[in-house]
C-alpha cells in the first residue's frame, strides 16, 4: 500500500491532514542560503521525532552568477513517521526561489505535487538570465502541478519595514521566511530555529531581530493567507529506542576517528589539504583540540599524507584525509607507508571524476584505484562507510585494521554521506572495545624490525625508545630493515604484505543477508547505495519477488563466506554509481556466479524506481531464460 | 643492549652496522664523518636522534648513521619529517637532502617547511648534478650545463639555494663546503644550536658526474681567495692576506680594502642583505659566500601547533568522547 503524501490531499478540505512521509526540495541561488534553510527544517524535523533523511546538491562554485542555472543550490529531506532511508527518489514539494531554481528542479517534482515560486523573482531580467524565453509560471510548464505564488521579496520588505538593515540585508531574510511558511505547513515548532538564530548571530541584535520577524512573518503568512487549503501533520516516527541526534556524515567520521585513536591509546595527528567534499573533517578535527587532536593544514595533498606518516613513524596515529584528485596525488606515499608497514587512515571523501570531475557531486568511482592504484603490488584493506550514522564506527574499525595489522587503511566515504544527516542512534561508548597498541620498548634475541607477529603484522617501535634505533624507507628491505635486492627477499616480502592484508579478512564479520538465504537474486552493495537498495529490495519483495540483499563494509580484503552466499542465488545483481568496479572486483575474487552489474554515473544517487525496475527486469529475463 | 645513558658516546657509536656505499672519493663520506663526529661531541642520544631523507645519493645517510632513521620518498624528507616533530617535539631531527630533492621535486615542501620554522635542521648536499640518476643536470646548475639530458645545454637560470631559503623565511641559512671539516664542524654546531629551521646548503663534490665542479670557487687552494667566511658581527674580510673587504653600497655589495669592510649582521630585521650577499655568487668577480648568511629568530611550528592543543585543554577541559558523541540536540525514544 502506498502511503498517503501530500498531493493526494491536494482537495485540501481538511484543516489537518496526516502524512506517513514529505520529501520536500528546496532550490534557489546559491548565494539564497537554501542549505541552511535546509538544514533548518532538518534539524526541527529530527527533534520532533520524525525519521528523515537528506540529499544537498550544491554547485562547485562558491557564488556562481546570480539567477543562473548553474548557481542553483539545492536541498531535499524527506522526513517521516515511519522507517525511511532515502531521502526520497521525487520531491511532493519543491520551494523554488526563482526562475533558474524552478527550471533546473520542476522534472523532478512528482506529478500532481506542489510548487511554491517567490513570484517576486520573475521578471523579465529574472527570466533571462535563467534562459526562459517565456515566463515558466504563464506559459505551461507548471500544467499538473500544484501552484502557490508567494511574493516573497514584497512579503519580506513589508514585515521588515521598521528593521534598521539595509534593503540588501533585509532580502537576505529571505529564506527564513521561507523556512517559515514551510513550517506552518507542516506544522513544526519555530522554537529551534528562533534559538538557533540568536546563537549564531549572538551580538548582531538587528540581525537576529530580522530573521526571527521574516520565519514568523512566513509561518503566519500561511495561516492568514489561505496560500494553502490545509495544515498536513507527520506524526513522529516510531524509531527503535534508544538517544539519537541528528548528524552529518563528515561530523560523524571525525568523531570517529577520534574515538579509534583513542581506543588505540594514541595520540592523533590529521594532516589535510583542504579539497570539497572532505574539507569540513579537517574542519570538525581542528575544533575538538581539547580531545588531544593535533591538525595541521598541509600545503598539499602529497605533504598531507607524508606528514601523516612522520606522525605514525613518531608514535602517534596518522590520519589524512582528501577526495579523488587528492587520492590520485598520495598515490606513491600511500606506497611508502605499506612499504614501511605503518599505521595510517587515509579517508577517501569520493566525488565525481575523472579529474576534477563534478566536485559536488556523488560517484564510487575510487573503488578499484583504493585497492590497486598504486605502483607496485602495494596491497591495503578499504572499508566504505555507508551512511552517516555508521561513519562513527567504520572509522573505529579503520583504526583498528591499522593498528593491529601495522599498515595504511583506506576509508572511502562520499559526497552523498559526507554532507547528509540522519539521525544517529548514539552508541553506548562504554560498549566500545579498546584495542590498546603495544609498542615494542625491549630488544629480544630475535628481535627483527620486520618480524612478524601471528597475523604477520610487524613490531611498532617508537623513535625515542633507547636501543632500539633502526632504519627503515622505500627502498625494499630484509626482515632486519636493512636494505636489500635480495631476489627472494622480495618474493617473500611481496608475499607478506600481500598474506598480511589478506589475513584482516580473519577478523572482520560475514555480512549478514537481508531477506531469504537464498532465492533468484541477491542484490549486493556498498557505499552509500545502502538505503535505496534497502528500500528497492523490500518493496520488491513486498510484490513477492525472491529477492534479498547483502551489503559489505569491508570492501578489500572481502570478508570471508561470500562464496557460500552467492551459491544459494541464481544471480548476483550489483547496483553502483560507477562503471561496473565492484563487478570486476567480484568476477575476479569469486568467479563462480552471474554477476549483473547496474550502474549510473549522472552525479545523482540511484532512485529506488531505478533499482526496482531493474530488480524486475533481471528477474523476467532470468525467468524467461 | 646498548645503555645510552652513558654520556661519553664516541664518533663509532654513531655509525651504523651498514656498509657505505657512495663512490669512493665522493663528498658524502666527509659530511658523514664530520655529522658523527658532531653528534657524538655534542653529546647527542642516538635514541632521540632521527634523520629523515627523501631520495637521491645524499638520502642514503641515515642508512649509515646509528639513530632512528627514515629515508622517504622523493622530495617529502620536510613533510615526513614536520609530522615527526609535531608528533614528538623532543625528537632531534634531522633532514637530509641534495639539491635536485629539496629545490625540484620537493621544493614545494622546502619553502613550506621554512616558513613553518619547524625546529630541524636541514643539510642540503649541492653537487649541482643528479648524481643517482647518472648525470641529468640539476636545478642549481649553471645556465649551459652540457649533460646527457642537455647535449647543448642548460637553459633555465639555477636556483640560488640562499636566495630560496631566505626568500622562504627561513630563519638559519648557512653554506660550507664538503673539504672543509673544520668550518662544517663549526656551523652544524651553529645550526644545532639554533630554534628553528636552520638549512645548510653543503657543497659536496661529485667525482663521477660533476667533479670538481668547485674548482674555481670554494676548492682548497683558491678557497682563500674566492670565499669570504660571514660570522655575525665579524668585518666581511677574505684573501690569504686578509686583505680584501666587502661593504654594502646601496643595492650592491662592493669589494673594498679590508679595513672598509662593513660588519656582518645575519640578523637584521630586513633579509635583504643575506639576499644580495648569497646573489654574490653569481658574480665570478666576487667571492662566494660560506658560514652563516641568516640567523633570526621566530615561533616554531610543533610549539604553536602543541600549545594550541594544551590551551584548547586548559579552557575547555580534557575532551570526553562522551561530549563529541552526545554533543548538540540529543532526544530518546523510549
Amino acid at each position: 500500500m502506498t502511503p498517503p503524501t501530500a498531493q493526494d490531499t491536494s482537495a485540501g478540505e481538511l484543516p489537518l491532514q496526516q502524512l506517513d512521509r514529505v520529501v520536500i526540495r528546496f532550490a534557489g541561488d546559491s548565494g539564497d542560503g537554501m542549505q541552511v534553510t535546509g538544514n533548518q527544517f532538518t534539524r526541527t524535523s529530527a527533534l520532533f521525532g520524525n525519521d528523515l533523511a537528506t540529499l544537498p546538491d550544491f554547485p562547485a562554485e562558491i557564488r556562481a552568477p546570480v539567477g543562473t542555472r548553474p548557481g542553483v543550490s539545492g536541498f531535499q529531506l524527506q522526513f517521516s513517521s515511519s522507517d525511511i532511508h532515502t531521502p526520497g527518489d521525487q520531491p511532493d514539494v519543491l520551494v523554488a526561489m526563482n526562475p533558474a531554481a524552478l527550471m533546473v528542479n520542476i522534472g523532478a517534482l512528482k506529478k500532481g505535487g506542489i510548487v511554491i515560486v517567490n513570484t517576486d523573482a520573475f521578471k523579465a531580467t529574472d527570466l533571462k538570465k535563467a534562459k526562459c524565453d517565456t515566463n515558466p509560471l504563464e506559459d505551461g510548464t507548471l500544467d499538473g502541478f500544484r501552484v502557490i505564488e508567494v511574493g516573497i521579496n514584497s512579503r519580506v520588505t513589508e514585515a521588515l519595514a521598521d528593521s534598521p538593515l539595509s534593503n540588501k540585508d533585509k532580502q537576505r531574510c529571505k529564506n527564513f521566511y521561507t523556512l517559515g511558511l514551510m513550517y506552518w505547513v507542516y506544522s513544526r515548532p519555530l522554537e529551534p530555529t528562533l534559538e538557533w538564530l540568536e546563537e549564531k548571530f549572538k551580538g548582531k541584535d538587528d540581525l537576529i531581530a530580522a530573521n526571527q520577524i521574516a520565519l514568523r512573518a512566513g509561518f503566519n503568512a500561511g495561516d492568514i493567507r489561505e496560500l494553502f487549503q490545509g495544515q498536513y501533520e507527520v506524526p513522529k516516527a516510531t524509531l527503535q529506542p534508544g538517544t539519537y541526534r541528528n548528524v552529518m556524515g563528515n561530523q560523524a567520521l571525525a568523531i570517529g576517528l577520534v574515538a579509534g585513536a583513542r581506543l588505540a591509546g594514541l595520540k592523533l595527528v590529521y594532516c589535510s589539504y583542504p579539497i570539497t567534499p572532505a574539507s569540513s573533517v579537517l574542519e570538525f578535527l581542528a575544533g575538538y583540540k581539547n580531545h588531544g587532536v593535533v591538525t595541521i593544514q598541509s600545503e598539499d595533498e602529497i605533504a598531507a599524507i607524508c606528514s601523516a606518516i612522520g606522525a605514525s613513524f613518531a608514535g602517534t596515529l596518522g590520519m589524512t584525509g582528501t577526495s579523488g584528485p587528492g587520492m590520485a596525488l598520495k598515490g606513491e606515499a600511500m606506497g611508502l607507508a605499506i612499504s614501511t608497514e605503518l599505521p595510517l587512515v587515509i579517508v577517501d571523501v569520493q566525488r565525481a571524476g575523472p579529474s576534477t570531475g563534478m566536485p559536488t557531486k556523488v560517484e564510487q568511482s575510487d573503488l578499484l584505484s583504493s585497492i590497486f592504484g598504486r605502483n607496485g603490488d602495494a596491497p591495503m584493506p578499504v572499508v566504505a562507510i555507508s551512511k552517516p550514522s555508521d561513519a562513527f564506527e567504520l572509522s573505529i574499525e579503520a583504526c583498528r585494521i591499522a593498528v593491529q595489522y601495522m599498515t595504511p587503511v583506506i576509508l572511502l566515504s562520499d559526497n552523498f554521506i559526507a554532507n547528509g544527516a540522519e539521525p544517529w542512534s548514539l552508541p553506548d561508548l562504554d560498549s566500545l572495545e579498546p584495542f590498546p597498541v603495544q609498542f615494542t620498548e625491549e630488544k629480544t634475541e630475535d628481535f627483527q624490525s620486520f618480524g612478524r607477529d601471528e597475523k604477520l603484522a610487524r613490531p611498532w617501535v617508537k623513535p625515542g625508545t633507547p636501543g632500539m634505533e633502526f632504519r627503515i624507507g622505500g627502498l625494499e628491505k630484509a626482515p632486519s630493515s636493512n636494505i636489500s635486492y635480495d631476489p627472494d627477499n622480495h618474493q617473500a616480502m611481496t608475499d607478506m604484505r600481500h598474506q598480511k592484508v589478506r589475513n584482516v579478512a580473519d577478523s572482520i564479520p560475514t555480512p549478514e543477508v537481508d531477506g531469504a538465504e537464498s532465492g533468484d537474486l541477491l542484490v549486493l552493495g556498498w557505499g552509500s547505495t545502502v538505503g535505496i537498495l534497502r528500500q528497492a529490495v523490500d518493496n520488491a519483495r513486498a510484490k513477492g519477488q525472491s529477492v534479498s540483499r547483502i551489503h559489505l563494509t569491508h570492501v578489500w580484503p572481502l570478508p570471508h563466506g561470500l562464496d557460500e552466499i552467492f551459491s544459494r542465488f541464481k544471480s548476483v545483481l550489483v547496483p553502483e554509481m560507477n562503471v561496473a568496479q565492484m563487478t570486476y572486483l567480484l568476477r575476479g575474487e569469486l568467479p563462480d556466479h552471474d554477476y549483473i552489474p547496474f550502474n549510473k554515473v549522472t552525479g545523482q544517487p540511484f532512485l529506488v524506481t531505478e533499482v526496482e525496475a531493474e530488480i524486475k527486469r533481471v528477474l523476467d529475463e532470468t525467468a524467461g531464460a | 643492549m646498548t645503555d645510552t645513558a652513558q654520556p661519553a658516546l664516541t664518533k663509532k657509536d654513531f655509525a651504523s652496522d651498514q656498509e657505505v656505499r657512495w663512490c669512493p672519493g665522493c663528498g658524502d663520506y666527509a659530511i658523514l664523518n664530520a655529522l658523527q663526529k658532531h653528534m657524538a661531541e655534542s653529546g647527542a642520544d642516538p635514541a632521540k636522534t632521527v634523520f629523515v631523507s627523501g631520495i637521491g645519493c645524499s638520502s642514503r645517510f641515515p642508512y649509515y648513521m646509528n639513530t632512528y632513521g627514515f629515508h622517504t620518498i622523493h622530495g617529502r624528507a620536510p613533510a615526513v619529517a614536520t609530522g615527526v616533530k609535531v608528533a614528538n617535539p623532543d625528537l632531534d631531527v634531522w633532514i637530509v637532502t641534495g639539491d635536485g630533492d629539496s629545490l625540484s621535486i620537493g621544493g614545494n615542501h622546502l619553502a613550506h617547511i621554512l616558513r613553518r620554522n619547524l625546529d630541524v635542521n636541514i643539510l642540503m648536499f649541492n653537487n649541482e648534478i643528479y648524481g643517482l640518476t647518472k648525470g641529468q643536470y640539476s636545478p642549481t646548475s649553471p645556465v649551459g650545463t652540457k649533460k646527457k639530458s642537455t647535449p647543448m645545454g642548460s637553459i633555465d637560470r639555477p636556483f640560488e639555494p640562499a636566495q630560496f631559503a631566505v626568500g622562504a623565511q627561513a630563519t638559519f641559512v648557512a653554506r660550507t663546503i664538503d673539504q672543509d671539516q673544520k668550518h662544517m664542524s663549526k656551523i652544524l654546531k651553529a645550526a644545532a644550536a639554533h630554534k628553528g629551521t636552520s638549512f645548510i646548503e653543503i657543497l659536496q663534490n661529485c667525482v663521477i658526474f660533476n667533479k670538481d665542479f668547485y674548482a674555481t670557487t670554494v676548492e682548497k687552494k683558491v678557497r682563500p681567495e674566492r670565499t669570504v667566511d660571514l660570522a655575525a658581527g665579524e668585518p666581511m674580510i677574505y684573501g690569504a692576506e686578509r686583505d680584501k673587504g666587502l661593504r654594502f653600497n646601496g643595492f650592491t655589495v662592493e669589494r673594498c680594502a679590508a679595513d672598509e669592510a662593513d660588519v656582518w649582521r645575519p640578523d637584521t630585521p630586513s633579509h635583504a642583505p643575506a639576499v644580495l650577499i648569497a646573489g654574490m655568487r653569481d658574480d665570478p668577480e666576487m667571492p662566494v659566500p660560506v658560514g652563516i648568511m641568516r640567523s633570526v629568530e621566530a615561533p616554531i611550528y610543533e610549539t604553536g601547533v602543541n600549545a594550541q592543543v594544551d590551551d584548547a585543554i586548559a579552557t575547555k577541559g580534557a575532551g570526553d568522547l562522551k561530549d563529541l558523541v552526545y554533543d548538540g540536540e540529543i532526544w530518546s525514544v523510549d
